[in-house]
């Protein structure tokens, strides 16, 4: 079980305003799935533009990385850069 | 091993020259304008004169007619592009708007917005050709401010344009393009804990990234189709994959061949001229070369965002601070995508901060369709926030830097935009700037001492790389991430640490989209995190290769060989049984033990280390002119590894003094028909040499632990602390609050009478 | 219009080119000389990218027409090193660190060595003052600065 901390309107827009979750999924691949699941149109916001930061480490665009049990997880606007 | 058990470092934080140097002294190096192919047309641009306008129709016939024209084209020469959202270098972003930047098709959107080209066999025949389109303009209202752009009834740029991120979706049109809002904890009841408040408004103004090389490509379109660029940018594959978007053409048609790129600063990630000279080279089948003017850049390219920023910032009387709030409106130029994003996600990222809230407008207005420029939008609500945060010390009668030492972001800190932080520099740099003699010089009347600190992201990223063992022992390096300040020496430098030879016998070079794997942009701070690692996991692969080739040629186990200072050398029960067999020896027999020796590696790099940094400047006002000049500069940054500490340093004093431009000199001037009235650097002032005085600089490092060895992004925070550092220090020396860049003379002269005034 | 025949001397060399009058000597060099070590940054003189010396006199060859050579004697970045010994002040930008992206450099170094050429004992400021017509956006000067006033003291030390 991971803590999903939705910051910002893009991804609470799909919660009706709810912050915080709790998902089983063990890679960011699996939480897409999870979340597209439970609040339709979220999972593929957070494929197609969140950054998410698991235990501090962000990972922009990697769908593989594993989400480890008990993890922080935060979905983040993905960044770019100059 | 070091005391602290990290690896002793050969090559890592040496200071080599650089391997493509001696062609940048000598005047060999190639950039975008240097580049020709024979019988190559001249390629120019139609801009629109007006800041907003409909396009009834263009005529182009009296054009065509012209002797030593060979091609006209319009928007109606690109397939019209749906929507499709792409990640470009500042973030989301459309190709139907990247298209319509391109070349305008029902709209002219900003004075300077491209809506026809031609290619001509000489300059004077591409000139007279502009000179005889007939564009039809219905000229409508337009608007310039950021604010004004947001008030009901302003002229409106797009009709289907409806505010996103706000309940219940919006009815009519605006030029809102994207309300956000970014929380954390419960802000409300934390400002009710705060024992001061210092709540203000601040205004940015646009500023163009100002690379000196203005863009330029040649382009060749073949009867088969394939096509050629040869360009500077930002990237290669970045090029090919925009113009094949933009043009509907398969990626496999596409080479890009990168040329030397004259500066970028995030103003490179995008394509302008690359798809024109594409379509006129099909239209005309001959090469086509095309480059803009310096007042063209200005007009039709970047620049960043400008905007205004409110910030409320509370605190407890001991110095804690316990609750920000800001409300950021950026300007995204013709198209929305401006970087409020980041803007409000970096805004109190260097303060441990549990109780946040950040709203943001992503707002269109009649002007250049806004492009990446380092740490896209953090300078931007970084300069609202420090300078609040100045305020705040000011009022506590607490140290600035002492006030940031108390709130600063630590290892295990939550940041302010929510995940916990790894290891981090934040404090080691406001130590640094503590422990620095600048910040003990004694001042003289009517001058100031100031500090902001900032923070970057930074990004990984898609990269490769590959190494080519030659059979004489030396190395090639292929990336494809353009060299834009050093970045050859620092690839050449970490596969000269793991193949353990001198970095003279390994060459890089920046290779073209069909002669390496897929690499990113450069930009974002990646190149050196992201390809480097690349670059040292081919290397280590070549490595593994040696080894086994060794191995062989013992009859051992692959095991029992290892590599120390560019030798194979046999390990365990086989220890000084054999002679160490060095690099060149295992090249020499390559083709008799296997062939040819060479890795690539392809990845992913993910966890770039985020980036501190703290500036300290010492100003003095001439109340007489309103003229600041900048006395000292110090800015400290932790590059978690300094691998060439040169090109660190440079990134740092770079990056600040283009914030020195931003805040003191650097802004669009339009007139009342919103035209831009400084189109050249005579009148868009950037810093010159005697500006300044030399640029202090402090690296500290911090090792970021995703890299082998420790680097993280260095080029974009620098750019964050500038413009509150010198905001606080004019404060500091005349006891005046500046809130809107930039604080040119004008505005200082103004604010220092004004103050008079009100002292009578 | 016919082209002007224009007979000057480039790095040392006879050059003779034709122009049209309106061409710069910015023009000249990078379009029909192909001598594209010389850059081109505005156009409008404000950048100093385009730095040549004209009879040892620093110009920006963007302000200057090329039909002006004609019997001039032209120094640009192509021939400031020795074959392929550098000028001290090639050299000791490599050394410094003093370019990063490299557009601006050769204005830089040709504009140091009118600089040296005159005054071979600048002050910080003095320097700053002459390269102030030259705009480098990468490096914020500091290192170009150091290498110039670096290259001095060690030609002063060797003459």
């Amino acid at each position: 079980m991971a803590r999903i901390v939705l910051t910002h309107s893009a991804c609470r827009q799909y919660t009706g305003g709810t912050a915080e979750l709790e998902s089983d999924a063990t890679s960011i691949r699996g939480l897409v799935r999870d979340l597209e699941a439970r609040f339709p149109g979220l999972g593929r916001q957070v494929e197609e533009s969140m950054a998410v930061a698991i235990d501090g480490v962000m990972h922009q665009d990697d769908l593989t990385a594993s989400i480890p049990e008990g993890a922080e997880v935060y979905l983040l606007p993905r960044i770019g850069g100059g | 091993m070091a005391p602290d058990g990290t690896p002793d470092l050969k090559v890592v934080g040496t200071r080599p020259i650089r391997p493509d140097g001696v062609d940048k002294v000598t005047g060999r190096a190639q950039f975008g304008a240097d580049f020709q192919l024979p019988g190559q047309l001249v390629g120019k641009v139609l801009r629109s004169p007006h800041a907003h306008a409909r396009i009834r129709s263009i005529d182009t016939s009296k054009a065509e007619a012209i002797p030593g024209v060979k091609a006209v084209m319009t928007a109606a020469d690109m397939p019209e592009i749906t929507s499709e959202e792409a990640f470009v270098g500042e973030g989301p972003a459309d190709f139907k708007d990247m298209s319509g930047n391109t070349m305008a098709r029902d709209k002219a959107l900003y004075d300077g917005h491209a809506v026809a080209a031609v290619a001509a066999t000489s300059a004077a025949a591409a000139d007279a050709a502009l000179a005889a389109i007939e564009v039809d303009y219905e000229v409508l209202p337009h608007v310039i401010d950021v604010e004004d752009a947001m008030v009901e009834g302003a002229p409106i740029l797009h009709d289907d344009m409806f505010t996103s991120g706000v309940d219940p979706k919006p009815a009519t049109p605006s030029n809102v393009a994207k309300r956000m809002v970014f929380e954390l904890g419960d802000v409300d009841a934390a400002f009710g804990k705060a024992d001061i408040v210092i709540e203000r408004k601040y205004k940015t103004a646009p500023v163009h990234q100002g690379y000196i090389e203005p863009h330029a490509c040649v382009a060749q379109y073949a009867a088969d189709g394939q096509v050629q660029i040869y360009c500077s940018s930002q990237g290669q594959f970045m090029v090919r994959a925009y113009v094949a978007k933009l043009l509907g053409i398969d990626i496999s048609e596409i080479r890009v061949t990168p040329l030397e790129i004259g500066g970028g600063f995030g103003g490179k990630t995008l394509v302008y001229l690359e798809p024109l000279a594409v379509v006129l080279s099909r239209k005309s089948g001959r090469p086509v070369k095309m480059a803009m003017t310096r007042e063209e850049v200005f007009r039709g390219s970047g620049p960043t965002s400008g905007g205004t920023v409110w910030v409320k910032v509370g605190a407890k009387r001991d110095g804690t601070i316990v609750a920000g709030d800001a409300v950021l409106k950026f300007q995204a130029g013709a198209y929305a995508g401006s970087p409020v994003g980041p803007g409000c996600m970096t805004a109190f990222a260097v303060y441990d901060l549990q109780d946040v809230r950040i709203t943001g407008y992503d707002v269109v207005t009649n002007r250049p369709k806004v492009a990446a420029y380092r740490a896209p939008g953090a300078p931007i609500s970084n300069f609202g926030v420090e300078s609040a945060v100045d305020e705040l010390a000011r009022e506590l009668g607490m140290d600035p830097v002492e006030l940031r030492l108390k709130n600063a972001a630590k290892k295990g800190t939550k940041a302010a935009y929510g995940p916990t932080f790894g290891d981090i520099g934040c404090v080691e740099t406001l130590e640094a700037v503590k422990d620095h003699p600048n910040y003990n010089v004694p001042l003289e009347p009517n001058q100031g001492r100031g500090v902001a600190a900032g923070f970057w992201f930074n990004i990984g990223g898609e990269s490769s790389a590959t190494v080519n063992i030659n059979e004489d022992g030396t190395a090639v390096v292929a990336t494809g991430n353009p060299d834009i300040g050093g970045s050859r020496a620092s690839m050449a430098m970490m596969a000269a640490e793991v193949l353990g030879i001198d970095v003279e016998r390994v060459r890089p070079i920046v290779a073209d989209t069909s002669s390496v794997g897929y690499c990113f942009l450069t930009g974002g701070s990646r190149v050196t995190f992201a390809t480097g690692m690349a670059v040292v996991e081919a290397s280590r692969s070549v490595v593994n290769e040696l080894k086994a080739r060794a191995a062989k040629t013992w009859d051992i186990p692959v095991d029992a060989v290892e590599w120390q200072d560019g030798k194979a050398v046999p390990a365990g029960s086989n220890a000084g049984d054999f002679e160490p067999l060095s690099l060149e020896d295992l090249a020499a027999k390559s083709g008799r033990t296997g062939g040819p020796i060479a890795a690539t590696s392809s990845l992913n790099a993910q966890g770039a280390g985020p980036g501190f940094g703290t500036h300290l400047v010492d100003v003095e006002v001439d109340r007489e002119t309103g003229h600041v000049k900048v006395l000292r500069y110090l800015a400290t940054q932790d590059a978690g590894r300094a691998i060439h500490p040169s090109y660190v340093e440079g990134q740092i004093q770079g990056g600040a003094v283009q914030g020195i431009g931003w805040a003191l000199n650097e802004e669009y001037i339009y007139d009342d028909r919103g035209r831009l009235d400084n189109p050249g650097f005579l009148d868009y002032r950037i810093p010159v040499a005697s500006d300044l005085p030399m640029i202090d600089t402090v690296v500290v490092e911090v090792p970021n632990p995703r890299h082998p060895y420790g680097a993280r992004g260095v080029g974009e925070v620098p750019i964050v602390p500038p413009m509150a550092a010198m905001a606080n220090a004019i404060q500091d020396a005349i006891g005046i609050r500046l809130t809107e860049l930039p604080m040119s003379p004008p505005k200082v002269r103004k604010a220092v009478d004004e103050q008079a005034a009100a002292e009578e | 219009m016919a082209k002007h025949h224009i007979s000057t001397t480039i790095n040392g060399e006879p050059v003779e080119f034709l122009c049209n009058t309106e061409q710069t000597m910015l023009d000249v060099l990078r379009d029909e000389l192909h001598l594209t070590g010389t850059k081109e940054g505005c156009a409008t003189g404000d950048c100093g990218a385009c730095s040549i010396t004209v009879d040892d006199r620093l110009v920006c060859s963007c302000l200057m027409l090329g039909v002006e050579a004609e019997g001039h004697s032209i120094q640009t970045i192509e021939g400031m090193a020795d074959g392929d010994q550098l000028h001290p002040l090639q050299q000791k930008f490599l050394e410094y660190a003093a370019l990063q992206c490299g557009i601006c450099t050769p204005g830089f170094l040709v504009a140091s060595k009118a600089l040296l050429d005159r005054n071979p004992d600048p002050t910080e400021e003095e320097a700053r003052y002459w390269l102030a017509g030259n705009l480098c956006r990468c490096t914020g000067y500091d290192k170009i600065i150091r290498a110039v006033l670096d290259t001095a003291a060690d030609m002063r030390g060797a003459s």
